[in-house]
């Protein structure tokens, strides 16, 4: 953990700590298990969102691909009997796929991340509402589906998302931190061309990150899936790229690529998450919520910067004090 | 040779540039100290001096970006405790630096003139063309130019590109032209026109300040050099004193003739064969080239004649249109970077800053990366096995750092060619490619890189050296295959070495008779 992590951990102390005091629910065990679980939620596909950005690349797709996932894994399992297992395994390929072709399109035919991953958002949107005709794909009345309660248990009261989240978290921590292959996302997003001229297939790691990307955000689509019980295709999960490009951001991710830390995009959706649940624990209209947010987000990252840059300055001056110059000959 | 100032030079000119007892400090190191500087209209000053004297130090007290902490700067007579951005602009000194500042996407006419764009229709403030093309025809035909103003800049040439900005610097009075590095990316022929042009601002009664480190260069052009070494002046040499061997000993405080070591044995089999290779740059036309194991090849051409793009194809960075190539009489097939970098076909790229190495990445890791799985187990990399390679290129290769784990970004331009060049030693070469090796590097690194070329050369790896620079071409190569418009054009032993050769094959004119063999 690096020191912008700490300061980002500080910040959601202080928020909690605030919110706290001002309406003691917020340690409620109930209000806890309950944004516990939205971060579990959201923490898989920000660090999923993570991947592709470490590149100096973006995923926008995301929020409709949860949407789009997410409706063919209820109506596989609700309406065409899949057993779910069998569901949960197409969902998750669906989604490497979808991600292959998105590192396809970017790397091999060149075409920007940004536009790719937009026209991404728009289509899997657009096929969404199109498989169920606006309609809402939600499981038939009084069905029970043995096992599948597993993404909405509560073991010893905390949120299976949870424990999802740590695994996915150190698994990624090792990947990103540790590994060759980790080493080779940041060569790559830092300078792309000076990691070809080291001899790294650059191509294959760009399509790696967007499958990543993509396959942790399918895990993500049946958890929301289960937590909404019934997808409603026009709205599900809109927006969700933002917030998982805004945890990046506050963790510490640089959008230019080759710069961020899965601790950072974990404590950004932790910040995330406590002030969508301080709109509602203080009794803040929920249509400011986009408002808070923005706001919460612009002062951290602005005064992340202001400090470093201060520091920097402080320092080359102290330096300067110190210094004996020599006299010339 | 008069050290620190000679008031004898006679000269009727006033200075009108004068700088007494400049000093700068950075944080642990005295960048210059206790400067004194005249410059006289029409006088062409070199300054020379390793990488880290106070070059650009000095440039950017004179630009204005930095101010000095003591002494004084006087211009016309007016002192100033320091300049500002401005200030610099109003006395009339313009840069033209190493790395242009041109948009390429504009003609040549709106790059003279950006951020001066003369302006029509009062409110409306559009942009007077007509009057921004007329006013750059004539400063463009002071320098010689064979362009016009509306030429789009993307299409000149690197010294077409470098009269622009030098036009640039006329459009604003310049009584000071400060030349950067001018021709460390120009080939010889472009050189020579450049220093006729600095000839031509001298005849118009314009100060040139030329910086570089082709000593031959500055010694045709300056009528005064003045040497700076660790920030300190240790040097002036007047009109009559200037050689190449006495900015050396200044330079670097002692005498050292780069020694170019001849190979200990003779050259051996064929180790790359390359059979009308096409590149993009030329489709129509093929390289064929042998490159021996346990040589030097060097490899000469003017700048665009497809000496990079070869060795780019070469690595897999970019397709290959059509040819064969083959490794020690094995066809070879060569899709990206991994296939060449798998067989030990290495190369050090041209852009050091931009493709040879990672500036963010420590030292350790930069020199890890081509290999990383060497240094991993079940995929998890070991930091521990990487600095102790580090430890051991830094060793190898004399890489002047206080530690393997600092910023490469951080090290002096020698030191950042050695680690890109480091990667490639810590793993086993069979052929080298450098390109440009030692471009803008001190003469202490180069020497360096020459005796690590060498030594390669003599564990019997085929080496492949592609340069401008037409001393280190003779001095270093043990063959020199000269490229003209995408194809070699020639072919000379060593005892056909002579800069004339190398430079008629480098035109495309016939070889001299007798004079080369192909």
């Amino acid at each position: 953990m690096n020191k912008k992590d700490l300061g980002l951990l500080v910040l959601i102390l202080v928020v909690g700590i605030g919110v706290f005091l001002r309406n003691p629910r917020f340690l409620s065990a109930e209000n806890l298990a309950n944004t516990a679980n939205l971060i579990g939620l959201f923490g898989i596909f920000s660090i999923a969102q993570g991947f592709v950005i470490i590149t100096g690349g973006i995923e926008l797709s995301v929020g409709s691909m949860i949407a789009l996932l997410g409706v063919l894994f209820v109506d596989m399992v609700g309406r065409l009997g899949v057993p779910w297992p069998l569901a949960l395994m197409i969902i998750i390929v669906l989604g490497l796929l979808l991600g292959l072709a998105h590192g396809l399109l970017i790397t091999k035919l060149k075409m920007q991340p940004f536009v790719v991953t937009l026209c991404g958002l728009l289509i899997y949107r657009g096929l969404a509402r199109g498989y169920t005709a606006d309609a809402t794909a939600g499981f038939p009345f009084g069905s029970e589906y043995p096992g599948l309660d597993f993404f909405v248990a509560r073991p010893f009261g905390v949120p299976t998302s949870v424990f999802v989240l740590a695994i996915v978290g150190i698994v990624t921590w090792v990947v990103l931190h540790r590994s060759v292959f980790g080493r080779y996302l940041f060569a790559v997003g830092k300078n792309e061309d000076a990691a070809r001229f080291s001899g790294i297939r650059t191509d294959l790691v760009v399509i790696a990150a967007y499958v990543i990307c993509a396959g942790l955000t399918a895990l993500a689509a049946i958890f929301f899936a289960m937590y909404t019980r019934s997808v409603q295709p026009s709205g599900h999960a809109n927006f969700y790229e933002l917030y998982a490009i805004a945890a990046a951001v506050l963790g510490g991710f640089s959008l230019r690529g080759g710069e961020g830390s899965i601790v950072g995009v974990i404590l950004g959706t932790i910040l995330l998450q406590i002030l969508q649940n301080l709109v509602n624990l203080l009794g803040i209209p929920s249509s400011l919520n986009f408002g808070v947010m923005g706001t919460v987000i612009l002062v951290g990252v602005l005064v992340d910067q202001q400090w470093g840059v201060f520091r920097q300055r402080r320092r080359i001056r102290e330096a300067a004090k110190m210094t004996v110059i020599p006299r010339a000959e | 040779m008069s050290v620190i100032q000679s008031a004898s030079e006679p000269d009727p000119a006033q200075p009108f540039l004068r700088l007494s007892g400049v000093r700068k400090s950075y944080p642990g190191v005295l960048a210059l100290a206790e400067f004194d500087l005249e410059v006289r209209p029409g006088e062409v000053i070199g300054l020379v001096g390793e990488n880290g004297a106070g070059k650009s130090t000095l440039m950017k007290i004179l630009g204005g970006i930095v101010a000095p902490d003591a002494g004084t700067i006087e211009i016309d007579g007016v002192p100033h405790a320091g300049l500002t951005v401005g200030d610099s602009i109003r006395a009339g000194i313009a840069f033209v630096h190493q790395e242009l500042n041109l948009f390429d996407n504009l003609d040549v006419a709106a790059n003279v003139f950006i951020g001066r764009e003369p302006r029509k229709y009062g409110i409306l403030n559009l942009v007077d063309r007509e009057k921004q093309r007329a006013s750059a025809k004539p400063l463009l035909r002071r320098l010689g130019a064979n362009f016009s103003p509306d030429a789009p800049v993307a299409k000149l040439s690197l010294a077409q590109q470098q009269l622009v900005e030098i036009a640039k610097a006329l459009s604003q009075d310049a009584r000071l032209v400060i030349l950067d590095e001018p021709t460390s990316t120009l080939p010889i022929a472009e050189t020579e026109r450049l220093l006729d042009v600095i000839k031509g601002l001298k005849a118009q009664g314009i100060a040139v300040i030329f910086i570089s480190h082709r000593l031959h260069e500055v010694e045709r052009a300056s009528d005064r050099v003045i040497v700076l070494r660790d920030g300190v002046l240790v040097g002036t040499l007047q009109h009559d004193e200037i050689n190449h061997d006495a900015m050396v000993r200044l330079m670097i405080g002692r005498d050292l003739r780069v020694t170019y070591s001849k190979p200990r044995a003779s050259r051996g089999a064929v180790a790359l064969a390359a059979r009308d290779v096409r590149t993009a740059a030329f489709p129509t036309q093929g390289v064929n080239l042998d490159l021996h194991r346990g040589e030097i090849l060097g490899l000469a051409g003017l700048v665009g004649s497809g000496r990079t793009e070869f060795a780019r194809a070469l690595f897999g960075i970019d397709p290959i249109f059509g040819g064969t190539v083959a490794l020690a009489g094995t066809p070879l097939v060569i899709r990206n970077s991994c296939d060449a970098t798998a067989r030990g076909i290495f190369l050090v790229p041209e852009d050091r800053k931009g493709e040879g190495i990672l500036l963010d990445l420590p030292i350790s890791q930069n020199i890890s990366l081509p290999n990383l799985s060497a240094y991993a187990s079940a995929g998890i990399a070991s930091p521990a096995r990487e600095k102790a390679q580090a430890e051991r290129s830094k060793r190898d290769l004399d890489i002047r750092t206080p530690s393997v784990s600092v910023r490469t970004g951080s090290l002096s331009g020698g030191n950042q060619q050695k680690v890109s060049l480091a990667k490639w030693l810590a793993m086993n070469p069979r052929v080298m490619i450098l390109d440009e090796p030692t471009r803008g590097i001190d003469v202490g690194a180069k020497a360096e890189i020459y005796r690590l070329m060498r030594g390669l050369a003599d564990a019997g790896v085929a080496v492949l050296m592609i340069s401008s620079d037409m001393e280190e071409v003779i001095g270093v190569s043990d063959r020199i295959a000269v490229m003209h418009e995408g194809r070699i054009s020639g072919m000379l032993e060593r005892d056909r070495f002579s800069e004339e050769n190398v430079l008629m094959l480098a035109v495309g004119r016939g070889v001299p008779a007798g004079g080369a063999t192909k």
